[in-house]
């Protein structure tokens, strides 16, 4: 896999798809994050930016989740 | 920092405290958040359960009856998790209840309009009992989605039934109980999907259901078993000595097999973590090659619409505007539309007041016994239902359609770095604008946040929110502060002071929040995710019936209860005399002091004393309390209300400082019992309440000294 591609989730551009393709976090974080349907593969859309700051909403498995930037910063994908 | 962690299965014992009769059957109902569960339930067992679109609302656990084909169905409404992988107390109950054996069937409910998210929970229900019937629910929102299921299918390939519902509109309930009703009696065999893991796993499954099953009830299902030992849910003896279905603990055998098993695994680069990575990846491929066989969507982007709302309901500009916008549009249409009604109330109630005095005095009766009942009581109520009643009525219904339509989770999204900032969890915005409703609500929905630490937090500050109570006197408080002169443009002035007042309590909430962060609660925010659902079309006469019933009438009804004997009592103490005083004026006259030092008075802190009880009865007190003390005029309109605090000497100051008291004080005698339950402390109930009242009274100090200093 080319690693150049891989940027963590709370840096993709809104409007702009990315892949899963790893999660660095662990432990209860890491399993939320897989209950979410965060699997690698997963396709994940960032569609819009709070107001107050940097959590972001993002397209996940056709639910709309918001997370802050410290979790979206552990979630690895591949830009599409 | 001591904090009790409350354990899944204490409340799943606490909660689920069955009254099962000889040939009832008990039916559990699981399903995700904010699939419209609680509606399934409610047309289930005609229970009015209050829904809301926000994911959690089912926090507090329901139990209701229903009959079918003569045989009675005990339903257990389950709290609403993604997945039982028991991550959170929730999910640790639902598990704990669903695994026990004890329900004959489990339902599961999800949202046609996000299935594939949904499935995973089914499967892994699945995998627990045979027993599962699934309700694919918002098959009408799916309609206008444009997003067809094919149920049979969907059956066909999980092997149990599939029953397509609208709930709200009680489509398909009927064949739901049918389902459930075929099922519990054995009359359909249910043959679940099993998730394939892998050669290495099953390998490991083999090896270990023999030994499982020597070891646990026959009820328990012992390939999940097998499977949670393996992923390491149950690894040790300390944490199976948990759970009722272990008939043995300790079995030589069984560790023997579970080292053998760890061996096998790691040969297939499968450790504890990476088995539970690899578990859950297989359920939601399986949910995701499910989902295309069953799925068609005519539409590609049948979300569309919600985006639209969503980008200027949440947008970088618009989204807190158009926030702090709707909140004042809510508070002038309560303001303005409890106007009217509140002085009609009040002429009628007054009328009635003057028929019961002459009553009295036709029938002789004491003059002491017209002041205590008529007086004391019946003039209390009528304030607390002329002045409480219009508002609630009014704000209540309002309050539910933003609900039901999903707007709170966005106010939590827009607000989410200021909690943050504050070192609090997203969800406490979403605990918090329940506060608006009622605070003890407030305080049961915190159990929505995992984090121990944050959800104290979260509780403690509460308070800050005035609840539907407190609105009315805030409202009564405003009206009298703005000058009569403003004329037509009052309501909105009041909204105006109002909106102010929610934003310094938000910004209290906050700075409180921070505090406790940095000191006897340290720690940072833990992770969260917070889903924004879909924004879903509200039903408005069910809203106005719910809000009416369940909420307005309710809060009332205490009210009363609580007004009518602390009616009687400010009448009697301020009509004993001991020497020149009354009582109350002895009890005024004491606080008098420390009142002033607030910018208040002795009185308008008896009010707020005897208030505890309830907040609904502060101004009828403190109005008791003035009028029995000279002034005897009719009141019938807040402008008479102005009049009276005026001549009580009351200054601009007094009127803002009696509202930042309001807005600051301790909680009410219902809150600080719910506190107490919650956090199953005595010690936590004691801070909320110190804190909160500290920072009325500090609050009041520094503004009522700082304008005196100031000369204003």
């Amino acid at each position: 896999m080319d690693m150049d591609r891989l940027i963590p989730l709370h840096r993709l551009i809104l409007g702009t798809c990315g892949k899963v393709s790893q999660l660095t976090a662990n432990g209860n974080t890491r399993r939320r994050m897989l209950d979410l349907g965060l699997i690698c593969g997963t396709r994940v859309e960032a569609l819009q930016k709070s107001p107050s700051g940097d959590t972001v909403a993002y397209e996940i498995r056709g639910a709309v989740i918001a997370l802050r930037s410290e979790e979206a910063s552990q979630i690895l994908v591949e830009l599409l | 920092m001591n904090i009790r962690q409350v354990s899944g299965r204490r409340i799943a014992r606490e909660t689920y405290r069955v009254d099962l009769h000889d040939g009832d059957l008990m039916i559990a109902l699981a399903g995700n958040p904010n699939t419209g569960k609680s509606t399934v339930f409610n047309s289930l067992t005609g229970l009015k359960q209050h829904t809301g679109n926000w994911p959690g609302k089912t926090v507090t656990n329901a139990q209701g009856k229903y009959i079918h084909q003569d045989q009675r169905f005990i339903l257990i409404d389950l709290p609403g998790t993604y997945s039982l992988f028991a991550n959170s107390v929730d999910e640790e109950v639902a598990r704990d209840f669903i695994c026990s054996g004890e329900p004959r069937v489990t339902v599961v409910v999800t949202d046609a309009t996000c299935l594939e998210r949904n499935l995973n929970l089914v499967l892994q229900v699945m995998e627990i009992t045979d027993h599962v019937v699934l309700c694919v629910n918002l098959l009408d929102e799916a309609k206008r989605k444009k997003i067809q299921v094919d149920l049979p299918a969907l059956s066909k390939i999980l092997g149990i039934p599939v029953i397509g519902t609208s709930a709200r509109d009680g489509a398909g309930l009927d064949a739901l109980k049918d389902a459930v009703y075929q099922v519990a009696m054995g009359e359909i065999e249910t043959a679940p999907l099993r998730i394939r893991y892998g050669s290495a796993v099953e390998e490991c499954l083999n090896l270990l259901e023999p030994i499982v099953q020597s070891i646990v009830d026959k009820k328990v299902n012992r390939r999940w078993v097998a499977l949670r030992l393996l992923d390491g849910d149950w690894n040790d003896e300390a944490s199976r000595a948990q759970l009722p279905f272990f008939r043995i603990r300790e079995s030589k055998q069984l560790s023997d097999a579970m080292a053998l098993s760890d061996q096998m695994l790691l040969e297939d680069h499968l450790d504890r973590d990476s088995l539970r990575d690899h578990i859950v990846t297989c359920i939601v491929a399986q949910a995701e090659e499910i989902t295309q066989k069953v799925l068609r969507c005519e539409k590609q982007n049948y979300n569309d619409m919600d985006r639209r709302i969503d980008s200027v309901l949440t947008s970088r500009i618009w989204g807190i505007p158009v926030m702090v916008a709707l909140l004042g549009l809510v508070f002038w249409i309560t303001i303005k539309g409890a106007n009217y009604p509140s002085q009609v109330l009040g002429i009628g109630l007054f009328w009635g007041q003057e028929r019961l005095t002459q009553l009295f005095l036709s029938a002789g009766w004491p003059d002491w016994l017209h002041g205590l009942l008529v007086l004391g009581m019946y003039r209390t109520l009528a304030w607390v239902i002329s002045v409480m009643l219009p508002p609630m009525a009014i704000f209540f219904p309002m309050f539910t359609l933003l609900e039901d339509l999903g707007y709170l989770p966005r106010i939590a999204f827009n607000l989410d770095n200021y909690f943050k900032k504050a070192c609090a969890h997203g969800k406490q915005a979403l605990t918090m604008c329940m506060g608006f409703g009622c605070n003890a609500a407030g305080v049961i929905s915190c159990r929505i946040i995992d984090s121990p630490r944050e959800r104290l937090i979260s509780i403690i500050t509460n308070n800050y929110v005035p609840c539907n109570g407190r609105f009315p006197t805030l409202i009564a408080l405003a009206t009298v502060f703005i000058a009569g002169e403003l004329g037509s443009y009052q309501s909105v002035a009041a909204s105006l002071i109002i909106l102010a007042a929610i934003v310094i309590g938000i910004m209290i909430t906050l700075i409180i929040s921070k505090l406790l962060s940095k000191t006897i609660l340290k720690g940072i925010p833990s992770s969260f995710a917070l889903e924004l659902p879909p924004y879903r079309k509200p039903q408005i006469g069910r809203i106005i019936v719910r809000s009416l019933y369940d909420r307005t009438l309710f809060v009332l009804a205490r009210a009363i209860i609580v007004a009518a004997p602390a009616g009687m009592i400010t009448w009697a103490f301020a009509n004993i005399y001991v020497g020149d005083l009354s009582i109350l004026q002895y009890g005024a006259n004491l606080l008098g002091l420390f009142g002033h030092l607030l910018g208040l008075d002795g009185f308008i802190l008896m009010a707020f004393i005897l208030g505890f009880p309830a907040n609904e009865i502060v101004i009828p007190i403190l109005v008791m309390s003035y009028m029995s003390a000279g002034q005897m005029i009719e009141l019938d309109s807040l402008q008479a209300l102005r009049e009276l605090f005026f001549a009580n000497g009351w200054t601009w100051l007094t009127a803002l400082c009696a509202m930042l008291f309001c807005l600051n004080h301790y909680p009410c005698g219902t809150t600080l019992l719910t506190i107490r339950k919650e956090t199953q402390s005595i010690k936590w109930t004691l801070i909320t309440f110190a804190i909160t009242a500290a920072t009325g009274i500090i609050l009041c100090f520094v503004v009522a000294q700082s304008a005196r200093l100031l000369g204003l």
